[in-house]
């Protein structure tokens, strides 16, 4: 579980800085070219299998662990739950089931065309990843689910880097507030950077 | 001052149960929470009903005895006190109380809000000790112990296994009373020879008695008496991936993270 997140930590990480070469007044030259590399290298075909696995223990394992926590209480309390806890951290499922739905219109958006199960717009060429963007991020209602996608993916972040560290054992007296800051740095970075990208095309064109 | 109560009323493990509303009139903000509830055991002896059973033994705090889970948190209102360390001037004048059992699989109702807390037990007798006779008191420094770990390990010492982490966990894990234990003996020379196989045979017992997985929300540590802190889970989730990746012998078990 953590181990997987961990790795997906990673993987958010370098697909924002790949996707903020979007942001570049080229005309998507710098972007088309990295997303080429990634498209086309070897060992990132091989990291790609990587990352397909890593989401799916993430996802089997926190389905397998949240289904026997909701039975370790069979009966529940009449009482809402006043105690305090760590924020998001009651919502993992919640935020990381929205985000799988947005990784399913994301698939269906740029993964499908690529691979050439669903066939590009017209006009749009199959490995033409920065007009598929420009094209779907002018269209307000996408630009919306996208910014929704991404803020409740800070929410699921905010939680899951220090969690992480928890489950690996790692405590320091001076490090581990440290770790949460870092997280909660994280979390809004990455959240901030993919959101950067539709609020520039929508606002700005 | 006067209350109504919304109680959890269940004659035995087999019975199905529901809440039971009463009236409080009359009590003293000085009393406790466990008087006022004698105080209405009074009443309800009186009518020939039957009293509401409750835990309790020291009332002082030390003995882990005491539960109830108040108005949606587990020993009520007071951060870093048992039940029958709270007292009603913790509560406003005519507040509607929630008193609940814990709530966990691995803790049945006995009756009314008294649930079996053997599962706990259990995790003990799965490796919470040492196996041999550490002896009497040795001369001082003979075994050096560094003050950190001794303060450590003093604090961790101070859980009274009374479940509270577990009624207040939205998993209903245990965690924090097992890091606990784990911290308290693996910390000190003696504990720490057997802490090995110590955390692998305690984690296998919690794993096997119905509880929940943490998933790191820290209520536990909002709600336990004494205070016990998230380092603990830490230093147990540390002992438990030690244990299972780096060993001196082979050793049989599962494998999880
Ligand atoms: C890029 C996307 C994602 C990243 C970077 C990520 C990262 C993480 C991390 C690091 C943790 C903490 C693990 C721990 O507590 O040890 C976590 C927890 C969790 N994640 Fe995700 N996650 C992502 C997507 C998802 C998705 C799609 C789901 C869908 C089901 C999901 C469900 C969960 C659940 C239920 C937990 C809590 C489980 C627990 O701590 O026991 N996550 N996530
Ligand atoms: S850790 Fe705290 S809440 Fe849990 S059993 Fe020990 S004293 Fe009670
Ligand atoms: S009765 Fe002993 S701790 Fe509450």
């Amino acid at each position: 579980m953590a181990l997987a997140g961990v790795f997906l930590l990673v993987f958010l990480a370098v697909h924002l800085g790949i996707n903020l070469l979007l942001l570049a007044d080229d005309g998507g030259k710098a972007f088309s070219a990295a997303a080429g590399f990634m498209g086309t290298h070897p060992v990132i075909r091989i990291f790609e299998l990587a990352l397909f696995g890593g989401f799916a223990l993430h996802i089997a394992f926190g389905v397998i662990v949240s289904i026997r926590n909701r039975k370790s209480r069979p009966i529940r309390y009449q009482h809402r739950s006043l105690s305090e806890t760590s924020p998001f951290s009651k919502y993992m499922m919640h935020t990381g089931m929205i985000v799988l739905l947005f990784l399913v219109l994301h698939f269906i958006d740029f993964y499908f065309i690529k691979i050439g199960v669903v066939s590009p717009p017209p006009g749009i060429g199959r490995h033409d990843f920065y007009s598929r963007a420009v094209a779907l991020f002018s269209d307000p209602a996408y630009s919306a689910i996208y910014l929704f996608s991404f803020l409740v993916l800070g929410f699921h972040l905010n939680h899951a880097l220090q969690a992480a560290a928890q489950t690996l054992g790692l405590n320091h007296p001076r490090f581990t507030p440290l770790i949460k800051a870092a997280s909660a740095l994280y979390a809004m970075i990455i959240a901030g950077g993919f959101m950067a990208i539709p609020l520039r095309f929508t606002l700005f064109n | 001052m006067k209350f109504t109560l919304k109680i959890w009323r269940q004659k035995n493990a087999e019975d199905k149960g529901g809440m039971v509303t009463y009236q409080v009139d009359t009590v003293s903000p000085d009393s406790s929470f466990f008087e006022m509830l004698d105080q209405l055991n009074q009443q309800l002896i009186s009518k020939g009903e039957d009293p509401v059973a409750f835990d309790h033994d020291c009332r002082e705090g030390i003995c882990g005895t005491c539960s109830l889970y108040i108005n949606g948190r587990p020993h009520g209102p007071l951060k870093g006190a048992t039940t029958c360390q709270l007292h009603m001037r913790a509560f406003r004048d005519g507040e509607t109380i929630y008193v609940e059992p814990w709530r966990c699989g691995a803790f049945p109702v006995v009756k009314d809000l008294i649930v079996d807390r053997s599962a706990l037990d259990k995790i003990i007798q799965a490796g919470g000790y040492i196996s041999v006779n550490s002896g009497g008191v040795p001369d001082a420094n003979t075994i050096p112990v560094p003050k950190p770990n001794a303060d450590s390990a003093f604090d961790a010492a101070a859980c009274i296994g009374c479940g509270a982490c577990v009624a207040a966990c939205p998993n209903a894990s245990p965690m924090l009373f097992v890091g606990a234990k784990i911290s308290h003996l693996a910390l000190l020379p003696q504990g720490r020879i057997e802490a090995e196989r110590r955390v692998r045979q305690m984690v296998a017992a919690m794993d096997s008695l119905g509880f929940g997985f943490c998933s790191n929300t820290y209520a536990c540590e909002a709600e336990c008496p004494k205070e016990i802190k998230i380092a603990n889970i830490t230093r147990l989730n540390r002992e438990f991936l030690a244990a299972k990746l780096a060993a001196e012998k082979e050793q049989t078990g599962g494998f999880a993270i």
